[in-house]
């Protein structure tokens, strides 16, 4: 039995709407759930105070800098390493082999799976280089882990640039090195920091890599050495262990809010950036 | 061009911010002149605990810093061994080629035997608990005359829960690997709380009233049966040091020895050390 | 030479030395992982590990077979609930729906892929388990948990690159197919998805490394047991968990053997990176 095209476009289109509709639910549901029991937890005090009790009293403030810390580590440490490898892989070569080991090599790194970035930052930072648990340690293993992020996102920017800016540039006599400082970056940078903010919205919900790095000491960092408990790791160990509910809830919120922020600054460039080139 | 010259000056004023706040952080953490330092790690059984003594401590002596880590038992007497830690902290017994450390035994703990509060079942006999985690007995039928399978929550490999366990129940026998595993005593206790079927083990220190404690062969663990050790599950929380405790180790041990912290682990449901509170001396030291 | 040369010339270099650092940092990190877990590998010889069944470190059995199977069966769990949802959401979005909704939902469904794992795994802890529990029996925290709290996990994902190559897709190609009287699902199923195939399965792949490769939230509703799941309601163990469950506990053998996990997920998730590696450069070159 052959079922009429008509027919089967309204049955496809139905199931389709059925998904959608599902995904978006559950999705939905997700952020209500965590907001509508989260919010009300959430006070200048809250922000404000450091945990007490193992997280059962008191705020959340030591996670909230130990989070900052360890984001600012990776990326003045990824920054650097990201924007220099597109601008070499853009600006200073053709495409040969070694730029494919180059991009293979980043690939591939987007890849591994946090735990394994945490298994090798404590073998690497934590023990052979005697950094122990510590903000240090864990802000070396994130910028590796979004370094990859960074060498996509300013690659595609740096290559958006369109070739006239260049050309004008040369034709006045810069160097190579002005051209790209000068004139390539600046119309990149909306790019590039779309990926370093995606980084930062990575680095502030990882935990499995932070863990083993960063160590979980529930106090506020005084060092670079001092091991210190994320706002995500902080939030898995009240919630997991049941500490606090509502004080899991209300990180968690904390949390949600920072990536949705994050997100939507990280959109919001993008759209521009994409009119502005069109 | 315009366009750009914005996006310069966002990134100045960007790059301003940020070294203000580095600034900042750098102003108000900068660690105190005559800031020392002692780091405990090791069980995280008794890590919870540690915390706590570690907060008061440093009340007391705010030019001081206690880093307190977890790890596990082995892992911090690799610690303590290593001199990556000041002070390792153990809730198993040391192995003989443990014993050249310097231990201190600063509280005991027994093991409660955990189910959720609405199972009618009170008592087990020791083979009983040592059949039901062989995964032998895996229905409540004989136990409490419901027809469920028991789902059992056990600690991973390595803790030293489990090892105390694995030690004073099963012996020889392996526990089920059909057993659902959890990593620490807290996460054990949710479980148990939640579903009707469950039987778990955790530090008496952290049991609360979303549980219910098993007797074991009719004795209920208390300070008294553990302090005169009728009841059986019972291990020590070891302090280690590579040598005699000195200085600001000394000041910290004593001071979880002391008659107020001594209450207040009372207090939290471990059972304090019996006998007179101060370092064991060097005559348990095997050399 | 001049000064202005030199110093190109030095820039160049130093951007050549920086431009090696994902690669050396890829580099170290394999040979960190392997150096620590391939020897007690070859000590206790790769079949015990790959094959053996029995997980008790503390009497040096070192078998992942179980923990193999179980990365597996909640890998392909994760799938069959999060590329159907995913797929369907990125055809109706793009295909079907009025362009304001897609205008809302594509950035909603976006962003939604930077909610950390353990959020997932706290939501999937506080409702889903006890439902599981309570209306299909075992203890809750099952395979059936792990795959549905991953399938979510990577819904966001899957849509927001399946959204990507389906717009990708020519509109050419619709107004052909429109125009020999096929109706819209017919151009979608005969001409927009072959169309879109190989982003939709980089796509699917992308997914299936997050999935094998996420760790906390599987913890929080695996239940963990080291065993090979006799049904979708059991507990279940995977590659991720195993490390992430004993590392902060383990030493010596046990270290090395949680390690020797890392090596296989390792391995598992280069393969998978290769094919998703060429399955988009032979878009790119179409």
């Amino acid at each position: 039995m052959r079922i009429k095209p008509r027919i089967e476009q309204k049955i496809a289109q139905s199931v389709l709407m059925f998904f959608t509709f599902i995904a978006v639910l559950v999705l939905v549901f997700i952020l209500a759930v965590i907001l509508k029991n989260g919010l009300p937890q959430l006070s200048l005090e809250f922000l404000s105070r450091n945990p007490a009790d193992m997280g059962r009293e008191g705020g959340i403030l030591s996670t909230i800098v130990a989070t900052i810390y360890l984001t600012i580590i990776a990326l003045l440490v990824a920054t650097p390493l990201g924007v220099g490898t597109a601008i070499y892989l853009t600006e200073y070569t053709v495409e040969n082999r070694i730029t494919r080991i180059i991009r293979f090599g980043a690939e591939c790194l987007a890849g591994i799976p946090s735990i394994i970035f945490g298994l090798f930052g404590f073998i690497l930072f934590v023990n052979r280089l005697k950094f122990g648990w510590s903000i240090l340690s864990g802000g070396l293993t994130l910028a590796f882990m979004v370094l990859p992020t960074i060498i996509r996102t300013s690659e595609e920017a740096i290559k958006a640039v369109p070739a006239s800016y260049r050309l004008v540039s040369f034709s006045l006599g810069s160097t190579r090195w002005q051209t790209v400082t000068k004139v390539v970056l600046p119309s990149a940078i909306p790019g590039i920091i779309t990926g370093i903010i995606l980084s930062i919205g990575r680095s502030i919900g990882e935990t499995a890599a932070v863990i083993f790095t960063a160590g979980s000491a529930l106090r506020m960092p005084t060092s670079l050495f001092s091991s210190s408990r994320s706002m995500a790791v902080h939030f898995y160990i009240l919630a997991r262990e049941g500490i606090s509910m509502s004080k899991a809830y209300g990180t968690a919120a904390v949390l949600v809010i920072a990536i949705l922020i994050v997100n939507l600054i990280t959109y919001y460039l993008m759209e521009r950036y994409i009119k502005h080139r069109s | 061009m315009t366009k750009i010259v914005i996006s310069m000056t966002r990134i100045k004023i960007l790059n301003l911010g940020l070294c203000l706040l580095l600034a900042l952080g750098y102003v108000s953490c900068r660690p105190g002149k005559s800031s020392q330092r002692i780091v405990v790690a090791g069980s995280t059984s008794i890590q919870p605990f540690a915390d706590k003594w570690a907060e008061l401590f440093m009340e007391k002596r705010p030019e001081t810093v206690v880093d307190v880590q977890g790890g596990g038992s082995s892992a911090g007497i690799q610690a303590v061994q290593t001199g990556a830690a000041d002070i390792g902290m153990s809730s198993r017994a040391l192995t003989e080629d443990e014993k050249e450390l310097f231990e201190i035994e600063v509280a005991r703990d027994g093991l409660a035997i955990i189910i959720h509060p609405e199972n009618q079942l009170d008592n087990l006999q020791l083979d009983q608990v040592r059949s039901i985690f062989s995964g032998e007995i895996t229905t409540w039928e004989i136990l409490n005359g419901k027809a469920k399978n028991i789902t059992v929550v056990v600690r991973e490999e390595g803790s030293g829960t489990r090892a105390a366990f694995q030690e004073l129940v099963m012996g020889r026998l392996r526990i089920s690997k059909r057993a659902i595993v959890q990593d620490s005593n807290g996460t054990v206790r949710e479980i148990v709380s939640r579903d009707p079927n469950a039987i778990g083990f955790i530090s008496l220190g952290l049991v609360n009233k979303s549980v219910k404690t098993l007797s074991l062969d009719g004795i209920y663990p208390t300070e008294e049966s553990i302090q005169n050790e009728t009841y059986r599950l019972v291990r020590p929380f070891l302090f280690l040091t590579r040598a005699a405790p000195s200085g600001l180790v000394k000041e910290f041990i004593d001071f979880i020895l002391s008659e107020e912290i001594q209450q207040l682990i009372k207090k939290e449901g471990l059972i304090p050390i019996k006998k007179n509170p101060g370092p064991r001396d060097d005559q348990d030291r095997t050399e | 030479m001049t000064k202005i040369e030199r110093n190109e010339r030095l820039i160049r270099l130093c951007l050549l030395v920086v431009a090696f650092s994902a690669i050396s940092v890829l580099a170290v990190i394999t040979i960190f992982i392997f150096e620590q877990g391939t020897p007690i590998m070859f000590k206790y010889g790769f079949k015990n590990f790959l094959l053996g069944q029995d997980w008790y470190p503390s009497e040096k059995s070192f078998g992942l077979f179980p923990m193999i199977v179980g990365s597996l069966m909640v890998t392909l769990g994760a799938l069959i609930i999060g590329v159907p949802l995913g797929l369907a959401s990125a055809i109706f979005l793009t295909e079907f729906s009025n362009r304001r909704l897609a205008r809302i939902l594509k950035p909603f469904i976006e962003l939604l892929a930077g909610i950390p794992s353990v959020v997932y795994g706290f939501i999937g802890l506080m409702f889903l388990i006890p439902f599981i529990r309570e209306n299909l029996g075992g203890p809750g925290l099952s395979v059936l948990a792990s795959s549905i709290i991953l399938g979510v996990m990577i819904l966001p994902t899957v849509t927001s690159i399946a959204i990507d190559s389906i717009r990708a897709v020519p509109d050419s190609f619709r107004e052909g197919s429109i125009a020999l009287g096929a109706t819209k699902w017919q151009t979608v199923k005969m001409v927009i998805l072959p169309a879109a195939r190989s982003g939709i399965v980089a796509g699917v792949v992308l997914g299936m490394g997050r999935a094998i490769g996420e760790t906390m939230a599987v913890i929080m509703v695996a239940g963990n047991a080291a065993a090979i799941p006799d049904s979708i309601l059991a507990p279940v163990r995977t590659l991720t968990s195993n490390i992430a469950l004993e590392m902060a506990y383990a030493s010596g053998e046990h270290r090395q053997a949680l390690f020797a996990t890392g090596v296989i997920l390792f391995v598992i998730i280069m393969i998978l990176n290769t094919i998703a590696n060429l399955t988009s450069a032979r878009q790119k070159k179409r």
